[in-house]
């Protein structure tokens, strides 16, 4: 006490013991309730706990041994990857384009702006069935099209099929995925000084020069953020494979977030369900990494 | 976004608007756009708003036109929904537990942000960069010994669970976001506020809480979103329909066996999504400005 400059008058204006008294709260929550059941992720991969034998009996390497070997776990882990990036590029794509249209004024905007915020904003299983119901096996709208342009004559089965389940999932992860990450990117063409752009214009670049010589550059740093949330969202989150396919048909749209759920809470391995949603834990380190890189660089402008 | 358009002088915003009305094919692609991306986006919500509408006879008749009432449209899935399913039971629990999980972050998180945005702490930089790693440790790598773990304090099969375990989604996110807030206010009011002869957490509390009524708005708005969408936890801890929320409880329970009760579900889905949509349109400005605001300030 005495070492601080002005005396406090209460204990309360001590800054040092304030900062313990109110930081304390947040890290014991965190640590109690994220650090402890991540270590025990990880001590869990290492024994063969399952619920109905939940003694912690360390078996070393053969629970990830067991999980290696099974072909579906191979085919999550490849699943993961391909629908991660595949929906990511395309959600950068549609984001960046849908971002530059609200930027601007036009007619009908508030109406736009509602209709293209509901994958986002509408709870994600909710939203999912309402793709669940568009892809019917029978009564799907989009097969009815089809057929009255005379493209097919049977139906597309859209969910029911390996290539067609895969495209469908990917397709509504990037469908619910644009709007936030369209807003982030607007939230970033706003934070470009208008006369930039305005000079550049009048200076005579057309629009797609303008577009790809200063938008983007400029943009890249936000758009990197709206892919690693993109990312994220896309292999941790299991509700639209879970909603939509279960990973079927027969595995064909499995991923580690669903496999691990099936595995470990519907299975009851509880030991292999951890080790599987381990696998996720080397791309959110390279992601972290990409973040820590970001938020230096955020620091330096 | 006016501060934009005002950021610019004003005959450079002239050039801009006659550039633009040269160039036609510039607003027809702009409309063009703005229509195809608003399609697609509504798309299945349509389907689903004409479906909730339709009469069994009606839907389940392959060759009838799915965008056409061929008989007339009936509330009757609706009253099926609301008097007849846990529908309401599921809006229920997702009220009390958005409600319950606001207070528990608020509670914690505004202490938190307040240390780590004013008391100068040597490591408040790395906090904030551990509050970042947490937020990328997600529910789908700890749902399975976190299931043990609730099963162990008695708390599955109760909203319990989820209310003491989704304040670790938002806790760290609602520390970062309030810490730009503070930042936001300036020092002086508080110092004011102590030299007219308040302890800091007089100041704290008379002066300095009130202003920070936009990011504890903020915090409601994560805190109520994250119980409605959630989904790998509430689904893991929670079985019987009486303790879902309406993420885990409109998939799982308005489905009998393989028996879908599709205008049904489809009527849960739309008198959900689309409020909520309209309240986010609504202050979708404001949103943006609160992210531009963080990420200078964060």
């Amino acid at each position: 006490m005495t070492s601080t400059t002005r005396q406090p008058r209460y204990l309360g204006d001590n800054p040092r013991f304030l900062a313990g008294l109110f930081m304390s709260p947040a890290v014991i929550y965190i640590i109690a309730l994220v650090g402890f059941p991540f270590v025990l992720a990880i001590i869990y991969a290492f024994t063969d706990i399952s619920t109905g034998n939940p003694d912690l009996e360390f078996v070393g390497l053969a629970t990830f041994r067991r999980v290696l070997a099974d072909p579906v776990f191979r085919d999550s882990l490849w699943n993961t990857f391909l629908f991660a990036v595949v929906a990511n590029v395309l959600v950068v794509i549609l984001a960046t384009a849908l971002a530059e249209i609200l930027i601007r004024d036009f007619k009908g905007k508030w109406l736009v702006r509602f209709l293209v915020l509901l994958p986002w904003v509408a709870p994600v299983s909710l939203a999912t069935i309402t793709w669940l119901w568009t892809l019917d096996s029978i009564f799907s709208p989009i097969d009815w099209l089809l057929r009255q342009a005379g493209l097919i004559t049977e139906n597309m089965y859209w969910l029911g099929r390996p290539g067609t389940a895969m495209t469908s999932v990917i397709a509504v992860q990037a469908w619910r995925i644009v709007p936030l990450a369209a807003v982030i990117v607007l939230a970033g063409l706003i934070a470009i000084p208008k006369d930039i752009t305005d000079a550049v214009a009048v200076d005579g670049a057309g629009f797609w020069r303008r577009m790809f010589q200063v938008t983007i550059p400029l943009l890249a740093p936000i758009i990197a953020v709206a892919v690693l949330f993109g990312v994220i969202l896309t292999i941790s989150d299991m509700s639209v494979v879970y909603v939509l396919t279960r990973g079927g048909p027969t595995n064909s749209t499995q991923v580690l977030s669903t496999w691990a759920f099936i595995k470990g809470i519907e299975g009851g391995a509880l030991a292999q369900g951890a080790a599987v949603a381990l696998f996720l834990l080397p791309v959110l380190i390279g992601i972290t990494a990409v973040v820590l890189r970001l938020a230096r660089r955020r620091e330096v402008l | 976004m006016t501060e934009s358009t005002t950021w610019a002088g004003t005959d450079v915003a002239a050039l801009q608007r006659q550039a633009d009305r040269r160039h036609r094919w510039g607003r027809f692609g702009l409309y063009a756009g703005a229509i195809l991306f608003a399609f697609l986006a509504a798309f299945p919500f349509s389907w689903a708003l004409i479906s909730m509408f339709k009469e069994s006879n009606d839907l389940y008749v392959k060759e009838n036109n799915p965008f056409w009432f061929n008989e007339s449209p009936t509330l009757e899935h609706l009253r099926l929904l609301f008097l007849e399913t846990n529908y309401l039971t599921f809006i229920r629990n997702t009220v009390l537990v958005g409600l319950a999980v606001t207070a528990i972050t608020l509670a914690v998180s505004l202490p938190a942000a307040y240390a780590l945005a004013r008391l100068r702490l040597r490591w408040g930089e790395r906090m904030g960069i551990a509050i970042f790693l947490v937020y990328l440790i997600p529910p789908t790598l700890l749902f399975i010994p976190m299931t043990r773990v609730i099963t162990s304090l008695g708390l599955q099969e109760s909203l319990l669970s989820l209310i003491l375990v989704y304040p670790t989604i938002t806790i760290p996110i609602s520390s970062w976001l309030l810490m730009g807030f503070f930042k936001g206010i300036p020092m002086d009011i508080e110092e004011q506020a102590m030299v007219d002869g308040h302890s800091r957490m007089g100041a704290i509390a008379r002066v300095v809480l009130p202003l920070m009524f936009p990011g504890i708005i903020a915090v409601v708005v994560f805190a109520f979103t994250l119980a409605s969408h959630e989904f790998i936890y509430a689904l893991a801890f929670n079985k019987s329909s009486a303790v879902k929320t309406i993420a885990t409880g409109v998939p799982t329970e308005l489905v009998r066996g393989d028996v879908f009760f599709w205008q049904s579900l489809q009527g849960a889905v739309i008198m959900i999504a689309v409020p909520i949509a309209l309240l986010f349109n609504a202050f979708l400005d404001r949103f943006i400005s609160g992210f531009t605001m963080g990420a200078v300030k964060g």
